[in-house]
């Protein structure tokens, strides 16, 4: 949720119901186009344009030699190819490092943050435990906080118990972030769970521990990955708290080593063109891949 | 609870629970029937959940929220100072611009973007989805949806590689194309450089809505539509009576995600201008991190930090009040 924090606003909303929504109208109309139509096309078309517009420049411009920019320009396709600034900058900041560290950190917090979740969930969508909607709040509240309200505290904290600059520090902040959402939207999911399912696992003899384990986690798993997938990419993309806690370089992610780089004089602007790419490139990547699992996950949410 | 239920972004709606009615009784019954030692040990599950939320939030925002009524700089104990720091926050005009500029934030990632994201949604949905085919659609609502996906500060650092004072994109196609004269240092003058963040915020921003506002859109009913056609109502008396009384739950989760993001910009900030020039881009998060970290005032950044919790527990709490109203306004009717 928005920490769209910067948040949380806004990681990959619900693509799959969009997807054969408008086929049945389509096919009646289709045939009917008017010129007003395709000048509204035209205008959407051009506003796609204007936003991808960057993702152009920073692409064709990260593949220069500064010379080449300065005589071609920045709209100019590349004279040759030029490797000098993705190198350049690759090596600066040890990029294969600051990837690992994100990764490290992005993952173990969607595992930790999902079995948390689990567990309170657990405990408040089936269990029903009493004032579970002021848990709840309580949950919610500890993920619309601003992070610089809890950010002295828990810097003062991890310095004197010897996490700070650690990255398992950023770790564990997030994974109770993380987990604080997940909570709020697994109780919910939970509390429509099919009372059936659960009674005749109680009638098999199933503890409590296991009928989580050996029927609720397997059933919901669609929707778990789901979650998993956001807790990772808000987490990866999370700027303040790694900014703080991770001070010295062998421990950044890699949006905190890119942008503490930016305005440095040792970047020319080809160079900074070429951080810029290899800031953008892993969540797109992760875009690519996991759209796909997204879309599965909702529309088996065999929960539901 | 159930008031909250709609505020799930980015996820299968899950208000199904809200829905359905359930005796009172049925409500404070376990799901599980028999097993175990009654309700009581489900409480054991929420164990490790609870130690944590208490170490890493309550502990801290109970410390920080103390920490402004002292007087500290990060070495010796905080000595207590009272309302000291609440009364210079009143009267700090640093402070009081950055909340200015949270306003700025505002319309740059709720108003702006909602509007022209609704506008967009219902052009890609109503028209090019039905009469360009589906995939145009999705392949447009991609494309917009692009920026979203980038960390937030990394997302800043592309606009601000276009905005280079010297060599940047901008400045050169303006040399290029004879308007030099428009030549412009973007981030570095205080006329320019909270346009430039409130523009990189709506370029970052405008997917959200659309995204959210398109899939909401399969709810409608595209005989409401017909039916208004036939009565003579015009795309735009359609557009507010059906597409926007039917799709209100999405719009209020969209503004509230959006300005309680918008009151924490940090990241762009961070990347693009430090605030400045002068106080020119200062947020409030910003400002905070400053105080914490660079003058080392931390009883006062806890408080320009505990000010800006309050602003966005009020702005949370005046949403879920107005959607609330809403609802039963609606189910009144």
């Amino acid at each position: 949720m928005a920490t769209v924090t910067n948040d949380r606003p806004a990681v990959l909303p619900t693509g799959p119901k969009t997807q054969g929504g408008a086929a049945p109208a389509l096919a009646k109309q289709k045939t009917k186009r008017r010129a007003s139509d395709w000048v509204l096309l035209v205008v959407a078309i051009l506003i796609g344009v204007a936003i991808a517009i960057p993702f152009y420049l920073i692409l064709v411009n990260s593949f220069k030699s500064p010379a080449d920019y300065a005589s071609g320009g920045p709209l100019q396709w590349p004279a040759a190819l030029n490797f000098d600034g993705i190198v350049n900058f690759w090596n600066r900041v040890s990029f294969p490092q600051k990837l690992w560290n994100s990764f490290f950190i992005s993952g173990l917090v969607a595992i930790f943050a999902v079995v948390i979740s689990v567990l309170n969930a657990y405990a408040i969508g089936i269990g029903r435990v009493r004032g579970r909607t002021w848990i709840v709040v309580l949950f919610l509240l500890a993920n619309v906080l601003p992070q610089e309200a809890l950010l002295y505290p828990l810097y003062n904290m991890f310095k004197q118990v010897g996490l700070y600059d650690n990255v398992w520090s950023v770790i564990i902040i997030f994974t109770v972030i993380q987990s604080a959402f997940g909570t709020y939207l697994l109780s919910s999911v939970y509390g429509t769970f099919p009372r059936e399912i659960l009674e005749a696992a109680a009638l098999d003899g199933a503890s409590r521990w296991q009928i989580l384990w050996r029927v609720i986690v397997p059933i919901s798993r669609p929707t778990l990955a789901v979650i998993v997938i956001f807790f990772f990419i808000w987490t990866w993309n999370e700027f303040l708290i790694p900014l703080t806690f991770l001070v010295s370089n062998a421990n950044q992610t890699v949006p905190v080593a890119i942008a503490v780089l930016q305005g440095d004089r040792l970047m020319d602007v080809t160079t900074t063109s070429a951080s810029a790419l290899l800031g953008l490139i892993p969540t797109l990547v992760f875009f690519l891949i996991f759209q796909r699992t997204l879309t599965r996950g909702i529309t088996a949410g065999a929960v539901k | 609870m159930a008031t909250l239920t709609p505020d799930a972004p980015g996820t299968a709606r899950t208000s199904g629970a809200r829905k359905a009615p359930r005796t009172p009784r049925a409500r404070e019954e376990s799901l599980l029937p028999n097993s175990g030692a009654g309700r009581g040990g489900f409480w054991l599950y929420l164990i490790p959940g609870f130690v944590l939320l208490t170490v890493i939030v309550i502990i801290p925002l109970v410390w920080n929220v103390y920490l402004s009524f002292t007087s500290y700089r990060g070495i010796k104990p905080p000595k207590f100072i009272g309302l000291d720091n609440w009364i210079q926050l009143m009267g700090d005009t640093k402070f009081w611009t950055s909340f200015g500029n949270s306003i700025a934030m505002i319309i740059a990632m709720v108003i702006v973007p909602t509007l022209l994201g609704l506008v967009l949604a219902a052009m890609l949905f109503d028209l090019v989805g039905k009469k360009f085919g589906g995939r145009v659609a999705s392949f447009l609502r991609a494309t917009y949806y692009l920026p979203q996906i980038l960390p937030v500060a990394i997302a800043a650092i592309v606009i601000g590689w276009i905005l280079r004072p010297d060599n940047g994109a901008l400045n050169q196609v303006l040399g290029a194309i004879g308007l030099g004269g428009l030549e412009h240092n973007w981030l570095g003058s205080p006329d320019t450089a909270l346009l430039c963040i409130m523009f990189v915020m709506v370029w970052v921003q405008l997917g959200y809505p659309v995204v959210i506002f398109m899939a909401a859109l399969q709810r409608v009913d595209p005989e409401l539509y017909e039916a208004a056609e036939l009565d003579g109502a015009n795309w735009f008396q359609r557009f507010r009576s059906i597409t926007v009384t039917i799709i209100r739950p999405e719009i209020f989760v969209v503004t509230l995600t959006s300005t309680i993001a918008a009151l924490k910009v940090f990241g762009p900030i961070y990347t693009l201008t430090r605030g400045g020039p002068g106080t020119s881009t200062i947020v409030p998060s910003y400002y905070s991190y400053s105080e914490f970290f660079q003058t080392q005032q931390v009883g006062y950044g806890a408080t320009i930090a505990t000010a800006l919790t309050i602003v966005t527990i009020v702005v949370a709490i005046f949403f879920i009040k107005a959607q609330n109203r809403a609802e039963r306004a609606e189910s009144g009717r």
